[in-house]
């Protein structure tokens, strides 16, 4: 056991050595943290804020304008008077403006019949966007009419039967503030694990395999366990010290809330890293190449911990087929994991269960590359 | 001339049955490009198709039942729960079984049948606060039809405005409308700065490049030897996801090929110049391939591809103009989408041309004047 413990951190100095010398793993391992904290804190918004809406009031009445001033009070958008519907379609063709308001020119007369016509024309390329404009702008100039409606009397008036109206009342839990950096900031350290862990890990062992000091290395007295484990802890290392950094930056830069424990916190991301290593491990030895090595983690890692954790796109929404590969990748239930602990505490029985497959991915991975290392030796 | 010419068409020919020699390298360059727009192209949806919802009906009445049966019949919405008390609410919420909870008052229909406005509780996980708006939108819009029929059925006249909306460009709003067309340029990125960052650094690590400097070669030669078999397999991968997205995903493009291929080569020969840089400062295909992956997250995430542009704080947007891949996204959507020409686009071309004149012949330079 002694002999174990020498070999082991003899083995792990040597390793920590190599990763200390090498300019392009602190690179990794902690410029790169600090970038993507700084986008995705600042840079990352998919909230839209004075989104530039040209309004056309073909009808110069003080009706037609009280109703657009409703469109002045948000945040959401920026509204900009227009002389004609020609400059408007111009200006949105140059993507200079992302929709058109067009207030008809009886519009003042027809809403005092009762059947007034808005004409609301949004630029589609960026989907959800559009989407969100949409239905502010709806709900903005709807609101506005009735109140004026209401106060005008015309045909909705007194002598009108009441109809009774439903309203909604919504209240967002666990991200007040209903700010897309609440979810992207956890979201990243999700990101971060599994690059330190898989992208790295996965590039540093098939460099040994490509150059075969790893077989060199199996020849001395040292168990594969040993070796495995020397390689594993200093990459360990670099991605505890992302964290560490992600922490701080949510916690001090952005101020997301942690309504869960930070040991949860802390303890979950561990595992996860484990589970991140073990998955470059198994790359790098069923590669052996560091070209394929690389381009298999990017598209095992980097991508689909982006595109099908649940990060961007709620896994509810989409294919069934497409729901399986996203909970086929362990991001997805880590990416669960932290946004829960985060946003929402320690809610247990969702933390029982995403832990229990971490755990099992982790035992598996592990012993996997375990196996793949061994058959090496034959 | 022609000695030039031939010069780097050999080295090109070497390049190519270099990448294509390993079976496992051609199944990795074209075989992740379509599954990923595939994949990609099914999960990139802000749309709701399936809303976990639980139902706290207080008043148990039928105005109630009939709102809540305006809901189901969208099929979006999918009761999971039903509520006996507000303290049942929180744990649907934590433990992420409904999406949100409707609590409905107890005087729910008294109001209504009073001609009085009766609010009901919307209750939403917003984890994701991006999909709670939009099922928070959604639940408003079951609502305003429900009013709508209310008023009609109290003989009151409909409502006094209507909004008739129009989209451009994307009359159904579909996210994928604009994932697919970006990810012509971002997923053939990719691999080709990692393809070429690795090409020279491989031969470096191998000490086959002081042997190809040796050579009658000019270092411009041996630059264009190593820069066109990139852009070929790039070009080649947007192809395939070009396929995809009009094929499979059947988006209709309004533009025309020649202006969209102009503005790919002008992308790939300067992310090939980025590569290519990456590859002449780097000792070793390790250092390369992780200097790529350090510049290649920042490229992805400031590209306009996931978040718009002109949401970033101006200091970013600034940074953004070092970033082929914004260029492109920009240049493809546009051309893809609404179909216009290199009149309306060609300011995308200046930039990255400007990219491939600093990069190319730093590379070259660092080619003979090696640093590490």
């Amino acid at each position: 056991m002694s002999g174990f413990r020498t070999r082991l951190v003899s083995l792990t100095r040597k390793e920590f050595r190599q990763l200390l010398r090498d300019r392009s793993n602190l690179a990794i391992g902690i410029l790169l943290p600090m970038v993507l904290i700084l986008i995705f804190g600042y840079g990352m918004s998919l909230d839209v804020k004075n989104a530039p809406v040209g309004v056309v009031l073909e009808d110069p009445s003080p009706t037609a304008h009280e109703a657009m001033a409703g469109l002045q009070l948000s945040p959401t958008i920026a509204p900009v008077l227009l002389g004609s519907m020609h400059d408007a379609e111009a200006l949105m063709r140059e993507r200079k403006i992302d929709g058109i308001v067009r207030v008809p020119s009886d519009f003042s007369r027809a809403l005092a019949a009762g059947n007034a016509h808005v004409q609301l024309i949004v630029h589609g390329a960026d989907a959800g966007r559009a989407t969100i404009i949409q239905a502010y702008v709806s709900g903005a100039l709807a609101q506005s009419a009735v109140r004026q409606a209401d106060r005008g009397g015309g045909s909705t008036g007194a002598d009108a039967p009441a109809a009774g109206r439903v309203t909604v009342e919504q209240r967002m839990w666990f991200n007040a503030a209903n700010t897309s950096t609440w979810y992207l900031v956890p979201g990243l350290i999700v990101l971060i694990m599994t690059l330190v862990g898989a992208f790295l890990t996965a590039l540093v062992m098939a460099r040994e395999w490509e150059r075969g000091t790893l077989e060199a290395l199996f020849v001395t007295p040292v168990r594969p366990v040993e070796i495995l484990l020397a390689k594993i802890i200093p990459y360990f290392a670099v991605g505890m010290l992302g964290l560490a950094l992600c922490l701080l930056a949510a916690r001090f830069l952005f101020a997301v809330p942690m309504y869960g424990s930070l040991l949860a916190v802390v303890l979950s991301s561990m595992l996860y890293l484990i589970v991140a290593v073990s998955l470059g491990l198994v790359i790098s030895s069923v590669t052996r190449n560091q070209f394929l090595a690389s381009q298999v983690a990017l598209i095992v890692t980097f991508m689909p911990s982006m595109m099908l954790s649940g990060f961007l796109f709620d896994l509810r929404n989409v294919p069934t087929a497409v729901r399986v590969i996203g909970h086929v990748l362990p991001a997805t239930y880590f990416m669960d994991l932290i946004k829960t602990l985060f946003l929402a505490g320690d809610v247990w029985p969702l933390i029982w269960r995403n832990c229990t497959v971490l755990v099992a991915y982790a035992v598996g991975l592990l012993l996997l590359a375990r196996v793949v290392t061994r058959k090496s030796l034959d | 001339m022609i000695d030039f010419l031939l010069r780097v068409a050999n080295l090109c020919k070497k390049e190519l049955l270099a990448i294509f020699k390993d079976p496992a390298s051609r199944v990795i360059l074209f075989v992740p490009a379509i599954m990923q727009s595939l994949v990609f192209g099914y999960a990139a949806t802000y749309d709701l198709s399936n809303v976990p919802y639980a139902l706290l009906d207080q008043s148990r009445t039928g105005a109630s039942s009939e709102l809540i049966a305006h809901l189901d019949s969208t099929g979006v919405f999918h009761r999971v729960a039903t509520l006996r008390t507000q303290a049942d609410i929180r744990e649907v919420i934590d433990t992420e079984k409904a999406l949100l909870v409707i609590q409905i008052a107890p005087n729910f229909e008294q109001q209504l049948s009073a001609g009085q406005s009766a609010a009901i509780q919307l209750i939403l996980d917003a984890r994701n606060s991006n999909t709670a708006g939009s099922a928070a939108g959604y639940v408003s819009a079951v609502v305003e039809r429900y009013n709508a029929e209310l008023r009609a059925r109290a003989g009151a006249p409909p409502a006094p405005l209507t909004i008739e909306s129009r989209a451009w460009f994307n009359p159904n709003l579909e996210t994928r409308w604009n994932l697919l067309p970006g990810l012509i340029a971002a997923l053939s990125m990719l691999q080709t700065l990692l393809l070429t960052a690795l090409s020279v650094a491989r031969e470096r690590e191998q000490g086959t490049f002081d042997q190809l400097l040796v050579t009658p070669m000019s270092p411009l030669e041996i630059m264009i030897g190593k820069a066109l078999p990139p852009v070929l397999v790039g070009l080649a991968q947007s192809t395939l996801i070009l396929l995809v997205a009009l094929f499979w995903f059947g988006i209709p493009m309004a533009g025309s090929l020649v202006t969209l291929y102009t503005g790919l080569v002008f992308f790939t020969v300067a992310s090939v110049g980025i590569g290519l840089s990456i590859s002449a400062v780097s000792a070793n295909m390790q250092q390369a391939m992780l200097y790529t992956f350090v510049l290649l997250m920042p490229m992805m995430l400031l590209s306009g591809l996931t978040t718009p542009v002109r949401n970033m704080p101006h200091v970013l947007q600034v940074i953004t103009m070092a970033n082929p891949l914004r260029f492109a996204i920009d240049l493809v959507q546009r051309v893809y989408l609404e179909g216009v020409g290199l009149a309306t686009v060609w300011h995308n071309l200046i930039p990255l041309s400007i990219i491939a004149i600093v990069t190319l012949p730093l590379a070259a330079w660092l080619f003979r004047h090696r640093l590490v």
